[in-house]
């Protein structure tokens, strides 16, 4: 058994938790968070071990591993400490909220050969990981335009403000939304070089962009365009889409359904010349426990079985998350 | 419980496994007065019973039922509560508190969150209480037999082991509702295991049954196993598997598993509706 513990019983907090509970190999030792209403729910009913302190829980408790879902703000210093304890983490997205933060503890896990991971859980998407292989095995030809896209109905209409709305705090749709898809970008393609000029709109947020527009370089040269708009009502929930285009074909993929076109004969196994659909439901391995997607559940199962030392920790790394960061401060940059 | 149950994703554009075909339903559904012209084609097709979100426009639809008394005589809802993207997208901006105190009606929370005030655990059964209330409000005059707790919410509080919520849910929809509680999951064989074990005896629990084997946590074989031995309502829903398999072939699969009572499922065309009704018909005539 794994001995887990979790800083941050919010919204990501609580859905983890959950799948954390439902897992066979893991021991819920701890939770944290700051709410007295939330921590007496868990403990009452869920009969969790609470705390609200997270430096008294992990002393008490001695958990391997921990799972970060506070405010971005918070992440560095906590991170940092369960380094130094040499305790596994899974922290939240975003990574950190400056670069050099980021680049310290990537040192710092490698150094300790701990197993770090940021809940970027679109790589766990089936669609999105397909989109990934057929990129990386060259069927598209040269690759020169992609189109990143995320849409959604988070901040609709002027409300009150809460950390989300704050940059300091790491609020905001630069990132807290489009680093999803800057993520995924990143990952398929390559790193986020610079940016050719960047938009920050505010729609209803008065102290953050609730929209997200920009003209990006990657390391390998090719450009394209990143659209993300967090007050956008007319999605019933978050749309991620990314669009990749090169000489000998193209793909359109969202979390749900992937569409490829082939130009000529040079397609990868299980395709065809021209336009191919493929769904989800083709493309997503079972999971023991489901709660909002298959990812949520794969994305923890990974971690676990990486402190277990059964996969290699390759995916969603510290290091990768780092990149997007990067990204996220160069978007910033370019609107200054 | 009837037969065949029709759902509504389609009115609210919830696909799957399309943003595009999803995006085609929010605009062919944009009145209200297609939903219902829907709902009629259903109904003409046999089929009385409509499970459904707390979504904000079920209210209109409860609207028009109420006012066409004899016409939808013996039509019943099944409630599926809550609206989970309703309090998701509010939970991202306003965090847990800030939601409860938005969706719990009166100011029974302005206490609890003045902080330092220490306060019972019958208190979250109240607030449940209070929320199922106001979910229920706008199904007032209308026959709901069975009242479902939405999967996102079962799979959380299955997940966080928080069992004495399902006995709570349970307990409350029969006394003050006079109907029975139904659970909506993605992880039927483990629910069903807790409910058990909190004393709730053959459930209704509707949860995703396809031969594709698609979100059917743990796999196909559970379920099926599950099926053949123990006591359990059983609803199938994702009969199609999100479109995965061939009509026939997905309904044939279901009728012919034991312990299914009800099969759910939505359609925006007059045409797929009665398809999906013969389908089933047949099955169930030839079953083996």
């Amino acid at each position: 058994m794994v001995k887990i513990g979790l800083i941050g019983a919010g919204k990501m907090g609580i859905s983890h938790l959950a799948i954390l509970g439902a897992h066979p190999g893991v021991e819920v030792v701890g939770v944290c968070d700051t709410s007295k209403m939330v921590n007496d729910f868990l403990s009452k009913y869920g009969n969790f071990n609470c705390f609200t302190d997270y430096q008294k829980m992990i002393s008490q408790v001695k958990p391997d591993a921990v799972f970060v879902a506070v405010p971005t703000k918070f992440h560095y210093s906590i991170i940092k400490e369960l380094l130094e304890k040499n305790i596994h983490v899974f922290a939240e997205k975003p990574f950190c909220l400056t670069v050099a933060q980021g680049e310290e503890l990537v040192k710092m896990a490698a150094e300790r050969k701990l197993v770090n991971q940021i809940g970027y859980h679109n790589k766990f998407v089936g669609t999105f990981r397909e989109v990934k292989k057929i990129v990386a095995g060259g069927a598209l030809g040269n690759i020169y335009h992609f189109v990143g896209e995320a849409y959604g109905p988070v901040v609709t209409n002027k409300k009150q403000d809460t950390w989300r709305s704050d940059p300091s705090e790491g609020g905001g749709c630069l990132l807290d939304y489009a680093s999803h898809i800057i993520d995924l970008i990143n990952d398929i393609l390559s790193p986020v070089i610079s940016s050719k000029g960047s938009l920050l709109k505010s729609v209803y947020s008065s102290n953050v962009e609730d929209a997200v527009y920009s003209l990006l370089e990657l390391t390998s040269g090719v450009s394209g365009v990143l659209s993300v708009n967090w007050s956008d009502d007319t999605y019933r929930k978050m749309s991620t889409s990314i669009t990749v285009i090169g000489t000998k074909g193209k793909i359109i993929s969202d979390a749900n359904e992937l569409k490829v076109f082939f130009k000529d004969s040079d397609y990868p196994a299980g395709y065809s010349k021209g336009w191919n659909v493929k769904y989800i439901t083709d493309l997503t391995e079972e999971v023991d426990f489901y709660l909002r997607g298959e990812e949520y559940s794969a994305q923890v199962d990974y971690f676990v079985k990486a402190v277990e030392g059964k996969v290699r920790n390759t995916i969603n790394t510290f290091e990768s998350a780092w990149y997007t960061d990067r990204a996220i401060s160069i978007i910033k940059n370019s609107t200054k | 419980m009837e037969r065949i149950l029709f759902g509504d994703n389609q009115f609210f554009a919830v696909n799957h496994i399309s943003d595009e075909k999803s995006r085609a339903q929010s605009i062919k559904f944009k009145d209200d007065q297609a939903i219902i012209t829907t709902l009629d084609e259903a109904i003409g097709a046999g089929i009385n019973t409509f499970m459904c979100t707390t979504h904000d426009r079920i209210a209109n639809i409860c609207d028009i039922i109420r006012a066409n008394p004899d016409k939808y005589r013996d039509f019943k809802i099944y409630p599926c509560m809550p609206y989970a993207h309703k309090y998701a997208n509010a939970v991202t901006e306003l965090g847990i508190a800030g939601t409860l105190k938005q969706y719990v009606p009166g100011n029974f929370l302005g206490s609890l969150f003045k902080g330092g005030i220490a306060y019972l655990s019958k208190d979250y059964l109240s607030i449940m209480e209070l929320l199922i209330d106001s979910e229920m409000k706008m199904f007032k005059g209308i026959n709901t037999p069975v009242i479902f707790l939405q999967n996102v919410i079962t799979d959380l509080l299955l997940g966080l082991k928080a069992n004495e919520i399902f006995v709570a849910f349970h307990q409350y929809i029969r006394k003050k509702y006079d109907a029975e509680a139904g659970f909506i999951t993605m992880n039927m064989p483990m629910l069903l295991d807790v409910l058990q074990q909190g004393g709730i005896e053959n459930p209704v629990i509707c949860s995703s049954i396809n031969k594709a084997g698609f979100r059917m946590s743990g796999g196909k074989e559970i379920y099926e196993k599950t099926l053949q031995t123990k006591k359990i309502r059983a609803i199938a829903m994702q009969v199609l598997g999100g479109g995965a398999i061939p009509p026939k072939e997905a309904i044939e699969y279901v009728c012919n598993l034991p312990n299914i009572e009800s099969i759910l499922f939505g359609a925006s065309s007059k045409g797929n509706i009665e398809n999906t009704v013969s389908n089933i018909h047949h099955f169930d005539k030839t079953r083996l």
